[in-house]
């Protein structure tokens, strides 16, 4: 059977598939749909959704469009979960293989040195790390990817544990393979499945992150973010109500569709165990 | 005897779509009367296991039984639902899986565990239940019963685990004992006890046992009845002596034949040559640094271990697990460093040598590995699994890759097979690739070890085969581990036997085989199954 067709089989990850397929559609025609920057006053504060057309979501306390704030607001999402998920595994794959592979001090160094992360609670410490290096974009990639790596560099490091004693390792160490070659050529593609089912369920998590992080307002000031949407709304819930579940439905439906795939993908990798459903 | 306690009829089992067979087994019919064993013999693939499964209601998902009938005392085993399936379960039929390691719980003592079958179909008292425990224990012939009683799994060998087995499978004295493999996983000299006490148990009991196996030697021990099968249909059927003495049908023959049974290796000539591979005073000890609570343990591996392979000889390493065997192998190829002792390849000291230097030497020594799906990395194809080494030594890759070609070819395969993925090959191909992936780097001396236990008899032969022609022809040395004194006699020249890491005889194969010294040599000659079948006609023959 294909990957996509066991893929498939599970009906949960395709809906989600298709529900982050229109999310993504969604960031990508943002700048056509809205070419004027969703931070512009453009009607009247607190328009209901289909009070006045042409503003089918309404409008916010300041009288911008909710349905432009959501469109690029989509945008930043999925490129931040995205950038820092890339920025923590390439910090945990390879600490993770080394420590799995090396073993002994390196192993108890590195490992220790995750530990160190992984006993500060990880929002605080992306707020510590935000507030420090003042809200940008590029912080707040940095800090989700900071907090985020340690449990990437514990699977790898797993994995490999269990890997390099297979007898296919020992056989390339046999044949004069070098240490480098033994880890990316042998090892590294049979620890890929579970790493990247653990990098969708990460997008998903740092959207979170990142949410959270801009609904403290220490989003970056220049970027419209479902996070700050919805902080810029609290104070407003109860006469205006929509203005705080439009973009919470909108990252619900997105982490949602991220944890579905991720468990297509899982099965999709891992066909023995998927069949037991 | 009137109506046979067993009865399967014309049952066929489908297979899910996709596999590589219709049917798992096709038009499958035996009779199994009270009192009586019969083998289901096979090799891997040939659906006996399956037709226990289905008895036992234990068939994998997908499969499913599409025609005819498993009577059991008169009723149908097939349409019966799970309730009054599971009544008989474990009361009426009992069965012994082949792993002792994983079909116990870890987690729970011995006693609870047999206890538990009571409790299972609410029988007897806590206390009554543990009184139970311990005489089935007592007659599984546990040593010190009682202690085996609060022991937890891991604390027993595979053979005291087997027996626990055995004991929860007699726990509420089944009519019908089911023996899936059951002593596939150990060592020849408890496997000898085993069957001895299997047998010796269905005797007492009146049972009828189905005794499922791919050894016809272990068929030889124990059988009153045979049933040989192949690709899920029946080949051949008979009472033991018919069917070991007069096979009719020439697969049954075919796989009579691929077993060594009479275990007298050939006289070879004694060729004059120098050592290749000396080995001097070798010592390993395992040891595991102790926490606050616990002592260091300490397991002796290898003790004072000198031997030498000549070149172009076959020094077969024979002894059960546990006897150091691996540990020297894999010191040898070095993949473990010794203690203490000199290995010297002619007159390189492996152990002096560092870095970019032992690279070098260590190609001339290569290995070849137990289990055919563990040794090649999945996501690899084949000609690159074998070209890696070369290309690791500084060939260039296109070159690499044609004397992959050449050498799949060289170990009868086709060329194309390059191109391939290892899944998509069986267990005897992969080996072979093994074996490719061994000789691509021109090593003077190949460790084997146990490179033929996990294969099919049929298979296991064709295997050895290839080695000894490619010994011949790339002049070879091997220095062959097994477990197993019929394949070493099979193919070794001179034997060295081990026991608890240290060397207690070597010699010539023959000389070990016919005349052994040591008290353990012989314990092992006599535990090979089926020998005591294959020695008398050779007898008969010699008087």
């Amino acid at each position: 059977m294909s990957f996509f067709k066991r893929f498939a089989q599970n009906r949960g990850a395709l809906g989600g598939l298709v529900i982050l397929g229109l999310v993504v559609l969604l960031a990508l025609l943002a700048p056509f749909l809205y070419p004027d920057s969703p931070w512009r006053m453009v009607q009247r504060p607190f328009l209901a959704p289909g009070e006045v057309s042409g503003f089918w979501l309404g409008t916010d306390v300041m009288g911008r469009d909710v349905a432009a704030g959501l469109a690029h607001g989509a945008w930043v999402s999925l490129l931040i979960g995205l950038i820092s998920t890339v920025v923590a595994l390439a910090i945990g794959v390879p600490l993770g293989a080394l420590a799995g592979y090396f073993g002994g001090k390196i192993d108890d160094a590195l490992m220790r040195f995750t530990e160190f992360f992984q006993t500060i609670p990880n929002f605080a410490l992306a707020i510590v790390l935000v507030a420090i290096m003042e809200p940008s974009t590029v912080s707040i990639v940095l800090a989700i990817a900071i907090v985020s790596w340690p449990p990437v560099a514990r699977l790898v490091r797993g994995e490999f544990l269990s890997i390099k004693h297979r007898e296919y390792v020992e056989a390339a160490r046999l044949v004069g393979q070098t240490h480098r070659d033994i880890i990316i050529k042998q090892i590294l593609p049979n620890t890929l499945s579970p790493v990247i089912v653990l990098a969708s369920l990460m997008v998903a998590t740092a959207i979170l992150l990142e949410s959270s992080l801009s609904f403290l307002g220490l989003g970056d000031p220049d970027t419209m973010s479902w996070g700050y949407m919805i902080g810029a709304a609290r104070t407003v819930m109860r006469q205006a109500w929509w203005l705080s579940v439009i973009p919470g439905v909108a990252i619900l439906l997105t982490v949602l569709a991220l944890n579905l795939v991720g468990e297509g993908l899982d099965d999709a990798l891992n066909p023995q165990l998927a069949r037991q459903r | 005897m009137s109506e046979p306690l067993l009865r399967i009829d014309r049952l066929a089992l489908t297979l899910p779509d996709g596999a590589d067979r219709l049917y798992a087994v096709d038009n499958v019919s035996y009779d199994l009367s009270a009192g009586e064993i019969l083998c289901v013999v096979g090799e891997s693939g040939s659906g006996k296991s399956m037709t226990a499964n289905a008895v036992m209601g234990l068939l994998p998902t997908g499969v499913h039984a599409s025609r005819g009938r498993a009577l059991f005392d008169g009723q149908d085993l097939l349409a019966m639902d799970e309730i009054s399936h599971r009544a008989l379960r474990g009361r009426r039929i009992g069965m012994i899986f082949q792993e002792p390691m994983t079909a116990l719980n870890p987690l729970m003592r011995v006693g609870e565990q047999i206890a538990e079958v009571f409790e299972a179909h609410g029988l007897l008292t806590p206390r009554t239940r543990k009184e139970k425990a311990l005489a089935l224990l007592e007659e599984v012939r546990l040593p010190d019963p009682e202690a085996a009683l609060r022991a937890y799994p891991f604390e027993l060998s595979g053979g005291q685990r087997q027996r626990v087995m055995i004991a929860m499978a007699l726990a509420l004295e089944p009519e019908l004992l089911i023996a899936d493999e059951p002593t596939t996983a150990l060592d020849v000299t408890t496997q000898a006890q085993i069957l001895h006490l299997v047998k010796d148990l269905q005797q007492r009991h009146g049972m009828a046992v189905m005794f499922i196996t791919h050894d016809f030697g272990v068929v030889a021990e124990i059988a009153d009845r045979v049933c040989v099968m192949r690709e899920g249909r029946i080949v051949e059927m008979g009472s033991a002596s018919e069917v070991l003495d007069n096979p009719q049908h020439e697969y049954t023959r075919a796989l009579i034949e691929a077993i060594p049974g009479d275990a007298v290796p050939p006289s070879r000539d004694e060729a004059q040559a120098k050592p290749l591979l000396s080995v001097k005073g070798l010592d390993k000890v395992y040891r595991s640094s102790g926490g606050w609570f616990q002592p260091k343990r300490e397991v002796v591996a290898l003790e004072g271990i000198d031997f030498t392979v000549d070149k172009g000889e076959t020094l077969g390493v024979v002894g059960e697990s546990g006897s150091g065997k691996s540990t020297l192998g894999r010191c040898i190829v070095g993949l473990n460093t010794p203690d203490s002792g000199e290995i010297r390849l002619n007159d390189v000291d492996l152990r002096a040598l560092e870095g970019r230097e032992l690279r070098e030497h260590r190609r001339r020594i290569q290995m070849v590995f137990q289990d055919p799906y563990a040794s090649l990395n999945p996501r690899i194809r084949v000609g690159m699994a074998i070209a890696q080494g070369p290309i690791a030594n500084g060939v260039a890759k296109a070159e690499a890759m044609k004397q992959a070609r050449e050498l799949l070819a060289t170990v009868g395969l086709d060329a194309s097979a390059a191109e391939r993925y290892p899944h998509e090959f069986s267990g005897g191909q992969r080996q072979r690739i093994g074996i490719a992936r061994a000789l691509a780097l021109n090593p003077e001396l190949i460790v084997a070890d146990e490179a033929v236990s996990a294969l099919d008899v049929s298979i296991q032969a064709q295997v050895l085969k290839l080695l000894d022609t490619l010994k011949k022809e790339f002049e070879l040395s091997l220095l062959f581990i097994t477990h197993d004194l019929r394949v070493a006699a099979q193919i070794c020249d001179r034997l060295i036997v081990m026991q608890k890491g240290r060397i207690v005889e070597h010699g010539s194969a023959t000389e070990i085989f016919l005349s052994p010294q040591h008290a353990y040599t012989r314990e092992l000659l006599a535990a090979i199954p089926g020998r005591a079948h294959h020695a008398e006609p050779a007898r008969a023959a010699a008087v």
